[in-house]
């Protein structure tokens, strides 16, 4: 492999273009330029400090370590897709059925890779586990927070048509199946763009990357559509429990329609 | 209390004791079959949630019967399904009339909606063009073609004309004489006079005698 190493003033270069946006944003009164200048500062930050961490983390080969850095990753997770929809669940349970999507998702498909295709000595060799869960954790947060809006804004807004068929004796399942298949639907969108955009529209970022630094394109490729399947994977498990897990909180054993357990 | 007694006392078809929950009750209720109970009251004073709570779509604690059964001693559904809540604004989950009847109840759902004054065609129309009066009384024949033993019937003519009052009014008459069991939620006294019924008033939440 011979990478091309970055150096500082590499990078600063690159700044330059930042700066362009801000002087735009000045010239234009858009507004923006103090907006444009934080968040260029806040991602320079959280990369070095992340890159920092990995550096740690890797050299430490701990598993304690690393299920601390991936518990962490995945909370965060769980957190944005609980926040996302409008009308929030009362106490933890957004937070609780949020993360249960994100480890049964991501559990199940990093597992997968790691005790089939990739297969890294040790298994929890934080080179690998760490990458992996970063990317698939991207995947699950589009396509549970996207079914989770789905689940409560359709459920808020078909209040009238769900009590109706409740009202006339139907099963909650019945009563709510179509808007449970739309939000599903919602939460695979993303990955069914990127596979069929991937190469054509878009190269894919991990595979960018590893052309850039240096590998066979083949290989990347390879590299590339293993890691497509495990997000398409990802995805789907995550919008489906995330759907169900929310639908079985919105109703109980009189299978009634509890909006009340929404803030 | 002896066989004697039960006998020349019939169980009353729904029956409510104690029913509660955080926002309204308690609720003592007793009606026969094919009676009628009419209840007025502002807006706001719980008229809804009473006909909410008998139908299990509200949570309650106390006791609901239905011609002495408990009512969880079936499921949700199944007790919906016999005490059948129509809701003073209606729901709809497909594009036509027609959609939201099964197949075999949809000749009895044309013949009741004719009866009920609706223009014909309006059952194979898209629901979004029908009056709200269409839709209102169109949600209720979804109910009648189920025959249910009790109808909880929130304002069904509100927004109504006089004739389609009348017309509707006939239908729940029909429905009384043949035992049906019906509570109202009406602000119209007169409504309750011309349908026999008993009259109570909702206020504060609790269910008051009208003198």
């Amino acid at each position: 492999m011979n990478a091309i190493t970055l150096s500082p003033q590499d990078l600063a270069m690159a700044a330059s273009l930042v700066a362009f946006d801000a002087a735009l944003s000045l010239v234009l009164r858009l507004g923006l330029h103090r907006q444009v200048l934080v968040a260029a500062t806040r991602m320079v930050v959280q990369l070095i400090a992340v890159g920092y961490l990995l550096r740690v983390i890797f050299a430490l080969k701990n598993p304690l370590a690393t299920l601390v850095v991936v518990l962490v990753m995945a909370v965060i997770a769980a957190r944005e897709i609980a926040a996302r929809p409008e009308r929030k669940f009362r106490g933890f349970w957004g937070l609780g059925l949020s993360a249960g999507a994100v480890a049964l998702a991501t559990l199940v498909t990093v597992g997968l890779a790691l005790a089939t295709a990739i297969r890294p000595h040790p298994w929890y060799d934080p080179r690998y586990a760490v990458a992996l869960v970063g990317i698939i954790l991207g995947s699950v947060l589009n396509a549970g927070s996207l079914s989770l809006d789905g689940v409560v804004g359709a459920i808020d807004r078909e209040r009238a048509a769900i009590e109706a068929q409740l009202a006339l004796g139907a099963n909650f399942r019945a009563a709510t199946s179509r808007l449970m298949r739309e939000a599903v639907r919602r939460g695979l969108l993303p990955i069914i763009n990127q596979m069929s955009a991937a190469g054509v529209i878009t190269l894919p970022g991990i595979m960018t990357g590893q052309i850039l630094a240096g590998l066979d394109p083949m290989e990347a490729v390879k590299y590339q559509i293993l890691l497509m399947f495990l997000l398409a994977g990802a995805s789907g498990l995550a919008a489906v429990a995330v759907a169900f897990a929310a639908m079985r909180r919105l109703t109980d054993d009189r299978q009634r329609l509890r909006l009340d357990r929404l803030h | 209390m002896s066989e004697q007694s039960d006998v020349s006392k019939p169980a009353p078809r729904l029956s409510l004791r104690g029913v509660r929950s955080a926002l309204a009750g308690p609720f003592d209720l007793e009606l026969l079959a094919g009676t009628c109970l009419a209840v007025s009251g502002a807006s706001g004073a719980g008229k809804s949630l009473l006909l909410r709570m008998i139908a299990d779509l509200d949570p309650s604690t106390g006791e609901v019967r239905l011609d002495g059964v408990l009512r969880e001693t079936m499921g949700g559904p199944s007790w919906r399904r016999k005490a059948c809540y129509v809701a003073a604004e209606s729901g709809w989950w497909r594009d036509t009339p027609c959609e939201h009847f099964a197949p075999e109840h949809r000749e009895a759902g044309r013949a009741f909606a004719m009866r009920l004054g609706v223009r014909e065609g309006a059952f194979d129309e898209e629901v979004r063009r029908l009056s709200t009066g269409e839709r209102q009384r169109l949600a209720l024949v979804r109910a009648l073609v189920l025959d249910p033993p009790v109808l909880l019937l929130d304002e069904p003519t509100g927004p109504l004309d006089p004739e389609s009052v009348e017309r509707v009014e006939a239908v729940l008459a029909e429905r009384l004489a043949a035992g049906t069991t019906i509570i109202l939620v009406s602000h119209d006294p007169s409504q309750a006079k011309r349908m026999g019924a008993d009259r109570r008033l909702m206020r504060n939440r609790r269910l008051e005698p009208l003198s």
